[in-house]
């Protein structure tokens, strides 16, 4: 029961982003931007320094990740479907499961796109250990969201959320971004840093453990009127 | 607490006016000089800090769970109250800093959590003020997750090698500087009754606000 509620709203949300596009084709763009952005900051004499591909990196999952997880919520208030699905008899973590879901798959297809464009326009060694860049991605996206989608859910009602989604967001997950740019970071060491890399990996679980139990623990009360 | 109220306040008063004569009359730290008399400081408003928090996420959580709304009067006083201490411990800290690390500010893993722990609880009470009605809720989530980070923030020092004091020293001083123990000791449970005092009045000032909340309510209906 728990998991199908989760993918049926993962399935709906899936249905009406592949219709107009409209989140995936934003974050995109944006998350680009924050790459050009960033550049312009740290790019000197043609030569990017050692660390900022990572910082980059986390730089634009982080801002385009917010902005994505302000629009899943938006589109409810705006079809005004929220009530209907807190209605529907259904575990309520599930709902919260499943737009998770929804997120990291979005987050997930950005990170896709930015980490070859970040490899290839600072000629970072970011495929050089790719299981654990792609662990650090993992933990540092979950742990991420898991927040996020709490409060974006819970700012469908309050007034100024635009506002207060990052105001939120940024320094609850700033550990999370921490251990993604140190751990990245030490991958992009020539060699390999992996011990310390596994070190913010286990950070990181322990980031993510703690926010979606917190998550999952939360949202029902949160959520009730 | 009402009865207590005003003895405990002479009695902070008095603790806060001795505390400089043995401040001034602990041993210098043999390193660090005259700067080092800013821990008597430092610390206990860290310390008082980490129980307004407690307090808070405490609060939220009955709050949360339980729907008690005076609960919500402990978190919004635990929060402010917080803030208070914190913004102390960020002000001496650099004092400190820029004579013992040559620098004002670190980018160091304990002195970035603990500005995290501050704008936290400074982002619970925006959203108090800016969120709009039905914004306890979600400042109590905030609240919630904010403690959780404490801890992290606390034991950050043992973690990772930092440029920061561990927090071994504090249990350590009574053997490591006898002298310097009495006057920490003093200094800290100072800053707890502060801390529980202002809790007091600010949690007192939240329930009358409510109550004022309320009529109105029922005025215009």
């Amino acid at each position: 029961m728990f998991l199908k509620t989760a993918l049926l709203v993962l399935r709906k949300d899936f249905a009406i982003e592949l219709k107009s596009l409209e989140v995936l084709t934003t974050t995109l763009f944006f998350a680009l931007s924050c790459v050009l952005i960033f550049a312009f900051a740290f790019v000197k004499d043609g030569q990017a320094p050692e660390d900022a591909a990572a910082g980059i990196l986390w730089i634009a999952i982080a801002f385009s990740g917010t902005l994505a997880i302000g629009r899943t919520f938006e589109r409810e208030r705006y079809g005004e479907t929220l009530r209907a699905l807190l209605l529907a008899p259904a575990p309520r973590p599930a709902l919260y499961v499943g737009k998770l879901l929804g997120m990291l798959a979005l987050l997930g297809i950005a990170e896709l796109l930015l980490v070859p464009l970040i490899a290839f326009l600072f000629q970072a060694p970011l495929f050089s250990r790719p299981l654990l860049l792609a662990a650090l991605l993992a933990g540092g996206t979950i742990g991420f969201a898991a927040v996020g989608t709490l409060f974006a859910a819970m700012l469908v009602r309050a007034r100024s959320r635009d506002v207060l989604l990052p105001i939120l967001l940024y320094p609850i997950t700033i550990p999370v971004i921490i251990a993604g740019v140190r751990g990245t970071a030490a991958l992009l060491a020539s060699p390999p840093d992996e011990p310390t890399a596994t070190m913010w990996i286990g950070i990181l679980m322990a980031f993510d453990v703690v926010f979606v139990t917190l998550a999952l623990w939360t949202f029902e009360p949160l959520m009730t009127e | 607490m009402r009865k207590l109220f005003v003895p405990l306040l002479v009695l902070v008063a008095a603790m806060f006016v001795a505390a400089p004569f043995l401040i001034a009359n602990a041993p210098y730290e043999a390193t660090m000089g005259l700067i080092q008399k800013i821990f008597y400081f430092h610390v206990p408003s860290w310390m008082a800090m980490y129980t307004a928090i407690g307090v808070c996420g405490v609060a939220s959580l009955v709050y949360l769970f339980k729907g008690i709304r005076a609960a919500d009067c402990y978190a919004v006083a635990g929060a402010e109250v917080a803030v208070v201490f914190g913004l102390m411990g960020l002000v001496t800290g650099p004092l400190w800093g820029r004579i013992a690390w040559g620098v004002w500010w670190q980018w160091d893993v304990r002195l970035t959590t603990a500005l995290l722990l501050e704008l936290i609880f400074i982002a619970y009470l925006l959203v108090r003020a800016y969120g709009g009605p039905g914004s306890e809720k979600l400042a109590a989530a905030t609240a919630i997750f904010g403690t959780a980070t404490a801890p992290f923030v606390y034991k950050s020092v043992d973690i990772w090698r930092t440029v920061h004091p561990k927090t071994s020293v504090v249990p350590m001083l009574t053997r490591t500087a006898p002298g310097m123990a009495p006057p920490f000791a003093l200094s800290a449970i100072a800053f707890i009754l502060l801390c529980v005092l202002l809790l007091t009045v600010r949690v007192h000032l939240a329930i009358r606000q409510r109550a004022l909340d309320d009529l109105y309510l029922a005025y215009e209906d």
